[in-house]
Formats: structure tokens, C-alpha cells, sequence
């Protein structure tokens, strides 16, 4: 059987965190039995403080954090961060949302092991932290360019490398595959919205 | 005259200060104690660490972009990738995360093989990183005798699915195929000997002069530190704090399973080893237990339901629709609804947990895969401070880092 927490717990909990966290606390949503808890960018510092501190809620450890890109959205990133009380025995998710130009303050004040995870979300999506000791790419290659998890990178990226014989050494080119194979899985009984091979002459009718 | 043919040059007044004994090297990326394609930048005053700079990403293959193009079937074996010396754990985080976002259950079979097929990943990741922490340090022998056993629980591995380190084993609703009742008494058969090679290897390292040197009281982690710092598995346990995911945040039958969660005292690496080496006879005694469970359980091993997994091969001939699922999980794969979930697991080398955002299609929008190495070696940087240049390599031994999962 796995761990559950009801719904009703987790409502309570989302609760406690409104009063905890203050009006820097948008909302609070249960879902697929996790609490989602949105939070004003600016005030995301006093909030994560808040929650590790307060005596009711104690999430001691930032398990994770991430981002997530949507493109469409005007504030297209989401930082994600994920809490966890050892004492308590709960998980929360608190989510802030940011664009590619207004950076979110770092919470390396409040869970040192942010540092890296800040360092990993920059490098990945261009997330700017404010006030973040050390904000240097991480995983990608010396002198990398791009933000390789943002939606508008293409899967191959820009550049390859290989090793050079006659230079004797590892050289850096554009790369060559032009594309990249995306199947189309849509069926066309469930609702393609395009015309399909073959269909064009029963469209033009 | 030796003089006079190797005059030794005359030192300046400043080559004599404090400051230029102050100086900065690399360890790694190819160094056998660097555990991989780890870059250290450290600097030195004499012999001791005042800062590390470990760089990381020489294994980033781009996993969580990949991931997004792929569906959730086709991304299974990636999960195998990340941390390499225990496959099976990892996958079970993604598993357990797509069957927590499209409700679907495991039968008990199922999940009585995926525990054992995660506690032989556990003994298979203790057993490298206890005996590597020993060559670490010096010592030869252990990883012979660890790598003999680690050799024979992969062949369980490849019994089970053809593969000896990338299984792609488990499947959301279950695992693939069912273990042939021979493998079961095999494995059953191996853990009852197993405790004997632990003890073994530990009358080699536990009481050993020079192991305990390099070892107790090296890069020690307080309680508040360890949550601070966002460590778990082993490395919070080592300082004390009774953490364990299978115990505390029970998934699939861990909570009918005895098992006992073994606790260090004072957070130094030489706890860390003691845990390690207490983990992998709990080890043991859950294996037991399923084997036990598993004689008595026949059943279905993977979800009965037609949209997640895919039907037998038998009925797949006669059967119209059953040949209609299968084309269409094959090609298509399953869709989830849209929302998002984070499912960990307690995998050796602590909290493996995949956070999979759905929009509702048959491919994840995003999957994070938070790896149990990466906070542990971005603590590096404090823990080696005031420690000895020799200390680095058995410091990081005892963290247990695979570059796998961390650069992914």
C-alpha cells in the first residue's frame, strides 16, 4: 500500500500555510493527492523561510528545485520547489512564476542546498537568481551558449564537437543533422486537426 | 661537488611567506578515485583543503530533453542510465510517478518482485561503494570479493530481463515478465549465503587499522546540516536521523516487510560504511521475505488493464482487440491526464524522486529526476574545508557519488 495523505489533510495543510506564508501566498490547490502551493516570486525568500520555521508546518529539507518552461504563457517559467518535513511527515510543492528578463530571489539563505539547484535552473532555462553567491553554469560545457530545457531549443542543439586528426585537437562545428524524427501519434478517429495525406482533393470540393 | 653541479637556486623573502605555500590543483576528471568524470578544483594551503570546486556535467547527456520527446514507455530505459550501479531503483521512481498520476495499481506480484529487484539493487550499490571507499583508501582486496557477488546478482538481473545492467524491467502497472520459480530459489539460495561474505569483507576493512585512520571522524555531518543541506538515504542516517522513505513514507509492500533501518552515532564516513554494510543484510532479510511471499502468491505480475499495459502474446492472436491495444501502446503509448506528481523512492544511495509534468498527452511535458548525489556533492565544497588533501578521495568515497544520475 502506498503513503498516502488524504485530501482533507493536505487542505488543512494548504491552510496553514496561507496563514503561515501571509498574502505572498496566491493559492493553494490538492492534486493527484499533492498540495500545490503558488507563491509571489518577490516574496519567495520569506515565505520558504516562513514554512521551515514556523512550528505547525517545519519543512525542514528543500528536496528539489526545478523549472519548467511554458512558452506561451507570459511569465513563461515556473520554479518549482519541492519541501519536505521529516518531522511531519509532509511534501509540499510551492511554485513561483518568472520570465526570461525579472529574476527570483535565491534562497540560499534559507536552504543552503539551493546553490546548486539555482546553478542548474539558470544553466538549463536562463532563470535569473537574485543574489545567488555564485551563479556559474553547471552542467553544460565550458562556454556553452543557449538554454538547452527551454521548449525553443532544438533537441540537437547547435553545436557538436569532434576530434580533429590533422588539428590535433577537439573542434567545435555547427551541427549537421537537420532534423530531428517527431511522430505524429494523433489518430485520425480522435480528432487530427489537419487534413490528412490523400484528403486534400475531398477538402478542395 | 654534487653541489656545484645541482646548485640549489636561492629562495627569495617571499618565496618564504605563509602565502606561497598557498596553491590551487585538479583532481580528476580522469582520476580512479574521482568515481567517475569528476573535476575538482581544489585549493590548497600546504596540505590543506580551503575550497573545493568540483565540476560537474562531463557526463550531461541531456536526459530530461530527451525524455520530453519520447513516450512514457520509450523513456524507461533512460532511467536505467542515470545511476548505473542500481538500475532498477530508478526506474521504479518512474513507474511510480506515472502510476500515481494515472491511478493505476500494481498486482501484489508485481510488487513483491520490484521490492526484491530493488533491495538486489541496494546490496549491488553497497557492495560497490563500501569496497571502492576501501581502495579508496588503499586497500585491494575488497572489491575483488564485492565484485564477485555484485557479479552473480546481475546475472539475477539478466535472468530476470535479458540485460545485465540496463534492464528496462519495470513497467508502469507491474514489471515485464514473470521470474521463472528456479531464479526465485536461486535468489533465495544466494541471500541465505550472502551474510557470510559480509562478514567477510568487513573482518577485512570494519576493524582495519588504516581504514578506520582515513575514516572516523573524516567529513563529518551534523543533524542540522544534513537537512540543511538537503541530504538523505545513508548520509542522514549517518548522523542519526531515523529517516528512511521505505519506513517512513511506505510505498508498494514495504510496510508488511520486517526490515531494520541501522542509524550512525556520530555522521563521520566511517558511520556511513557501518550503515552501509547493516543496509545490505537488511537487505538480505527483506529478499527472504519476498522470496518467501512469492511462493505463495502466483498471479498476474503486470496490470490486467488493456489501455496501460500490454496484453499476452498468447491472446494477441485470437483476439481482435487485444491486437488493437497493442498497436496502439506500442505506437502511441499510454496517455496520462494532465497534472503533475513527484514520486520518490528511498534508492541506495538516498531519495531518488522524478517529478513528471503532464499536459495530458502520451509524452511527459517535463520530467525533473532529482538525483540523491547531487546536493551530496554539492556539499563537498564544506565538508573537505580544514580536511587534508588525502582526505578528499575518502570523503568523497563515503558520499557515494555516481555521475550518472548527478549529470544526467
Amino acid at each position: 500500500m502506498n503513503f498516502t495523505v488524504s485530501d482533507e489533510a493536505l487542505a488543512e495543510l494548504g491552510e496553514a500555510i496561507k496563514a503561515a506564508g501571509g498574502p505572498a501566498v496566491q493559492g493553494t490547490e490538492v492534486a493527484h493527492g499533492e498540495l500545490n502551493v503558488l507563491v509571489d516570486a518577490e516574496r519567495i525568500v520569506a515565505v520558504l523561510a516562513a514554512l521551515r520555521d514556523d512550528p505547525a508546518l517545519r519543512f525542514q529539507q528543500l528536496i528539489d528545485l526545478c523549472g519548467v518552461d511554458y512558452p506561451e504563457r507570459a511569465k513563461r517559467f515556473d520554479v518549482v520547489y519541492h519541501l519536505l518535513s521529516l518531522t511531519k511527515n509532509r511534501r509540499v510543492r510551492v511554485k513561483v512564476q518568472t520570465d526570461e528578463a525579472s529574476a527570483v530571489p535565491t534562497i540560499t539563505s534559507v536552504y543552503p542546498c539551493a546553490d546548486w539547484f539555482e546553478r542548474e535552473a539558470f544553466d538549463m532555462y536562463g532563470i535569473f537568481f537574485d543574489g545567488h553567491p555564485d551563479l556559474r553554469r553547471l552542467l553544460t560545457d565550458y562556454g556553452f551558449q543557449g538554454y538547452p530545457l527551454r521548449k525553443d531549443f532544438p533537441m540537437t542543439g547547435y553545436v557538436e564537437v569532434r576530434y580533429d586528426d590533422q588539428q590535433k585537437r577537439v573542434v567545435y562545428e555547427p551541427v549537421k543533422i537537420t532534423e530531428f524524427r517527431a511522430f505524429d501519434f494523433l489518430s485520425p478517429w480522435e480528432g487530427a486537426q489537419y487534413a490528412l495525406p490523400g484528403d486534400e482533393k475531398a477538402e478542395a470540393k | 661537488m654534487a653541489d656545484d653541479l645541482h646548485p640549489v637556486p636561492e629562495l627569495s623573502e617571499s618565496a618564504l611567506t605563509e602565502h606561497d605555500r598557498k596553491f590551487s590543483i585538479n583532481f580528476g576528471p580522469q582520476h580512479p578515485a574521482a568515481h567517475g568524470v569528476l573535476r575538482l578544483v581544489l585549493e590548497l594551503d600546504g596540505e590543506v583543503v580551503e575550497r573545493v570546486d568540483p565540476h560537474i556535467g562531463l557526463l550531461h547527456r541531456g536526459t530530461e530533453k530527451l525524455m520530453e520527446a519520447r513516450t512514457y514507455l520509450q523513456n524507461i530505459p533512460y532511467l536505467d542510465r542515470l545511476d548505473y550501479v542500481a538500475p532498477m531503483n530508478q526506474e521504479h521512481a518512474f513507474c511510480l510517478s506515472i502510476e500515481k498520476l494515472a491511478k493505476i495499481e500494481a498486482p501484489y506480484r508485481a510488487q513483491l518482485i520490484r521490492v526484491l529487484y530493488c533491495e538486489i539493487g541496494r546490496i549491488l550499490n553497497h557492495l560497490l561503494n563500501v569496497t571502492t571507499q576501501a581502495m579508496d583508501v588503499g586497500a585491494l582486496t575488497p572489491p575483488l570479493w564485492g565484485f564477485e557477488e555484485r557479479e552473480k546478482l546481475m546475472v539475477f538481473y539478466e535472468r530476470a530481463c535479458g540485460a545485465r545492467l540496463h534492464s528496462n524491467y519495470f513497467r508502469p502497472g507491474g514489471v515485464h515478465q514473470d521470474l521463472p520459480p528456479e531464479l526465485i530459489e536461486d535468489i533465495d539460495a544466494w541471500a541465505t549465503h550472502f551474510p557470510k561474505v559480509v562478514d567477510d569483507i568487513e573482518s577485512l576493512i570494519t576493524g582495519n587499522r588504516i581504514f578506520k585512520q582515513r575514516n572516523v571522524d573524516i567529513g563529518v555531518v551534523t543533524r542540522d546540516e544534513a537537512l540543511a543541506w538537503g541530504f538523505s538515504g545513508v548520509m542522514v542516517r549517518g548522523s542519526g536521523i531515523a529517516w528512511d522513505l521505505r519506513r517512513n513514507q511506505p510505498y508498494e509492500c514495504y510496510d508488511e516487510l520486517e526490515f531494520d533501518i541501522p542509524l550512525g552515532k556520530n555522521g563521520d564516513c566511517y558511520d556511513r560504511y557501518l550503515c552501509r554494510v547493516e543496509e545490505m543484510r537488511q537487505s538480505t532479510r527483506i529478499i527472504h521475505q519476498c522470496v518467501e511471499r512469492l511462493r505463495k502468491t502466483p498471479g498476474p505480475v503486470l496490470t490486467e488493464d488493456a489501455k496501460v499495459a500490454p496484453p499476452r502474446r498468447g491472446e494477441m492472436k485470437r483476439s481482435m482487440e487485444a491486437l488493437i491495444h497493442h498497436f496502439k501502446l506500442y505506437t502511441e503509448g499510454l496517455h496520462t491526464p494532465p497534472g503533475e506528481v513527484y514520486a520518490p523512492v528511498e534508492a541506495p544511495k538516498g531519495e531518488f524522486g522524478v517529478y513528471v509534468v503532464s499536459d495530458g498527452s502520451n509524452k511527459p511535458y517535463r520530467c525533473k529526476i532529482r538525483a540523491p548525489g547531487f546536493p551530496h556533492l554539492a556539499a563537498m565544497d564544506w565538508m573537505n574545508r580544514g580536511h587534508m588533501l588525502a582526505d578528499v578521495s575518502a570523503v568523497l568515497g563515503s558520499l557515494d557519488i555516481v555521475f550518472g544520475e548527478i549529470d544526467r
